[in-house]
């Protein structure tokens, strides 16, 4: 007798059917790979820049793109700190972007010593106009053992004091030249009660900028070379215990307020408490000056947005033309892109090409470009421009930020213990210690 | 005829096909839950910065990790965290989910609005109150100020001593709502037949709360008890975002310290070895969780009725 096929036999047939379909679909059988446009390359770029200048990254690429149709550049903005963690997951999964942003130092080093940076020496000596272009300064971030692993893509951002010009002339206040004004200067607002310097130390590193300002005021730059030679107790140097008291000296005068360690950078926060008057200066990278910009243009266009540079601190040892902060950003090519060559003739068109280095000076950055000195000076914020490129052209020395130049797990120490430092949970002598410990022999 | 002590072709064949729905979920399983586990047990013997290849170290990690005095800070406030939440957490649900079981009317409307911050991301929520909770221009700290209570104000998520406990209240805001769901679920199941009987023999309310329905609610007590602990313990995304571990280390709970130990500081091999002691204490936890009420026996609440 024939048998029926029943209805369980034959839902559980359907069902088993179903479920290999799908697991078909999972493990990708028979899928094919999609190029979108076959005749051109893409490129991917990552990029953190915000508001106004990400907006002349795009333009720059856009342009690219059109000038170049069998190269197609795509750009990816992420915000800065996470930014950090991306790539270097994405370069520990060897599945980094073709061109990645970065600052130099010791973050690029340990990419490098992975393996998964190009070397750009041979294309750029091939081309001298390209190699020439760039102020030989700020390469030195980016060249290890004579060779090149990047291009300079942005600004140069020297740190330095933001303030409030209404607000100083509210209280009669002029900016101070050396450590002592400084002290009087923070008397002064906070009998008035302003907050005397905004510091967004939920972000940790604006804490860096003060670090290294003082120590290199204290003692000069042989210090913090000292420990990153890796010598031992390099971090009890006199110039360290000097400047970790000065800060603490600032936090119990309440120099930066009450609630300065749950302000945020990232959102510009700190630089919100300038422009609504509520804090009188900030001590940042120059790259909030496009920030202030376009958060607060009556201020910057009125000429009330003032700029002065670290002061100088009485009996230290180090020259006070010294800066300190970021000698600039820099592009760098993976070693697995697909087609290095492309990266290369976008760096090479698009970036600080004269169009962008025109947008950027509009902006107020200040490219590491030889031979712009007459484009500053006839630009719209001219006085802003000239201040930075000859602050940065006079300084003896130049510091890379120290959370680029030490280490990654040296660097997070550091950030860490100068948080407790901050808020007075340590003193010099055991921020000291702790420090030593990452010094590895 | 002799009877057969075989299964039955049918039972055998279901018994087979059983096996082979199952085979899906348990390959997925096994891939993603069961192998990693084992790479980070062998990680944890290795020294990896997430770059270059891992070098093999034996048991150096694992004996750092004993006079690590920042892993132990993160353990205690991880139990700290795992009690506090209970605390707070299961008599606000408890009262507000039987609260709810009560009313009819408006039940369901409220209880879209209760769903509300479980359904957002913790990325967003920890976002949105950080800018809430921002001291110079936050909405909390210019309405305190707004009202005329300037002196309330506060660093929230910068002042050392106060910042764990704001985390404490986030994580609160945004699970009491769920928990209170389940409560009201479990409520809801409770016979009137009880309540009828209490009220003849002249019970109060207070009364006919502890002795009708905390008891009949036992098992709900114990899934939210189970989930609230194993949940605080390995809680990342709402802390990560709004405090990153700080002020200083106020709020670096024990997955924080895995992640920055494995990622921010590059040291993969003893971030493994803070994995597998976070495996180790979840699942200690389940297991006496599971033994000490009684839950694997379900035992009925219902007997007489």
């Amino acid at each position: 007798m024939q048998e029926k096929v029943s209805r369980r036999t034959f839902l559980q047939v359907a069902g088993g059917a179903v479920l290999s379909t799908s697991l078909a679909g999972c493990f990708g059988v028979g899928s094919s790979q999609t190029t979108t446009g076959n005749s051109s390359a893409t490129i991917t770029i990552w990029d953190i820049r915000t508001g106004s200048e990400q907006q002349v990254v795009q333009s720059v690429a856009n342009a690219f793109n059109a000038a170049h149709t069998n190269i197609h550049a795509t750009v990816n903005f992420f915000q800065n700190d996470p930014y950090k963690q991306k790539l270097q997951v994405a370069m520990g999964a060897h599945n980094p972007p073709d061109v990645f942003f970065g600052w130099g130092g010791g973050v690029l080093k340990s990419y490098i010593d992975a393996n998964d940076v190009y070397d750009m020496t041979a294309d750029l000596n091939a081309d001298p106009a390209w190699k020439n272009r760039f102020l030989p300064a700020v390469m030195s971030s980016v060249t290890f053992n004579n060779k090149i692993y990047g291009v300079p893509n942005s600004g140069m951002q020297p740190v330095l004091f933001f303030y409030n010009k209404n607000v100083f002339n509210q209280y009669h206040l002029s900016p101070p030249q050396s450590w002592n004004e400084l002290l009087q200067v923070i008397t002064t607002l906070k009998q008035h009660n302003v907050i005397p310097i905004a510091l967004a130390g939920g972000s940790k590193w604006p804490y860096l900028m003060y670090e290294e300002y003082l120590v290199d005021r204290f003692g000069g730059p042989s210090v913090f070379d000292a420990v990153f030679n890796n010598q031992a107790n390099g971090w009890s140097q006199d110039a360290f215990i000097k400047a970790n008291a000065a800060i603490q000296q600032l936090v119990s005068m309440g120099a930066f307020g009450s609630s300065f360690a749950s302000v945020i950078a990232d959102t510009n926060q700190d630089a919100a408490l300038v422009y609504t008057a509520k804090a009188g200066m900030m001590l940042q990278g120059n790259w909030n000056f496009p920030v202030f910009q376009t958060n607060s243009p009556q201020l910057v266009q009125s000429g009330n947005l003032g700029w002065f540079p670290f002061p100088a601190v009485e009996g230290g040892a180090g020259d006070p033309k010294n800066i300190a902060g970021n000698p600039c950003n820099y592009y760098s090519i993976s070693k697995t892109a697909k087609s290095p060559q492309n990266c290369v003739t976008y760096l090479k068109d698009a970036v600080l090409s004269d169009d962008n280095v025109n947008k950027l000076i509009a902006l107020g950055d200040v490219p590491p470009v030889q031979g712009i000195e007459s484009r500053l000076a006839s630009s719209q914020n001219g006085a802003w421009l000239q201040f930075n490129y000859q602050m940065v052209q006079n300084a003896p020395h130049y510091q890379l930020s120290w959370d680029q130049a030490l280490s990654p797990q040296a660097a997070q120490a550091l950030l860490t213990n100068l948080d407790q430092l901050f808020l007075k949970q340590i003193s010099p002598h055991q921020f000291s210690d702790s420090m030593n410990k990452t010094i590895s022999a | 005829m002799a009877a057969s002590i075989k299964p039955s072709r049918v039972a055998q064949r279901a018994s087979w096909v059983a096996v082979l729905w199952v085979l899906p979920a348990l390959a997925f399983y096994a891939l993603f839950a069961l192998f990693p586990m084992f790479i980070a047990l062998y990680l944890s013997f290795t020294q990896w910065n997430g770059l270059s290849p891992a070098a093999w170290v034996g048991l150096q990690n694992w004996v750092t990790l004993f006079s690590d005095t920042v892993t132990g800070h993160a353990l205690l406030l991880t139990v700290e965290l795992m009690i506090l939440s209970w605390i707070i957490q299961t008599p606000l649900s408890l009262l507000l989910g039987v609260f709810m079981a009560g009313v009819q009317r408006y039940r369901s409307a409220l209880s879209v609005f209760y769903f509300l911050p479980l359904l957002f991301s913790a990325v967003a929520i920890g976002l949105t109150w950080q800018s809430i909770l921002d001291p110079n221009f936050g909405l909390l700290n210019t309405l305190l100020d707004t009202i005329g209570l300037p002196g309330l104000t506060r660093g929230w998520l910068g002042d050392p001593t106060l910042t764990f406990y704001v985390i404490v209240g986030l994580i609160s805001w945004q699970f009491i709502p769920f928990h209170a769901l389940l409560y009201m679920g479990g409520a809801r199941q409770i016979p009137g037949e009880l309540y009828e009987a209490a009220n003849i023999d002249g019970a109060g309310r207070v009364q006919q709360f502890f002795s009708i329905t905390l008891p009949q609610l036992k098992y709900t007590i114990v899934t939210s008890t189970t989930l609230i602990l194993t949940g605080s313990l390995t809680y990342f995304d709402l802390i990560w975002v709004t405090t990153g571990g700080g002020p200083g280390y106020a709020t670096r709970i024990l997955p924080l310290q895995m992640y920055i130990t494995a990622f921010q500081n590059e040291a993969v091999g003893y971030g493994s070895v803070l994995a597998v002691l976070l495996a180790v204490i979840g699942i200690m936890l389940s297991l006496i969780l599971l033994r000490f009420t009684g839950f694997t026996r379900m035992s009925s609440q219902r007997e007489g009725l």
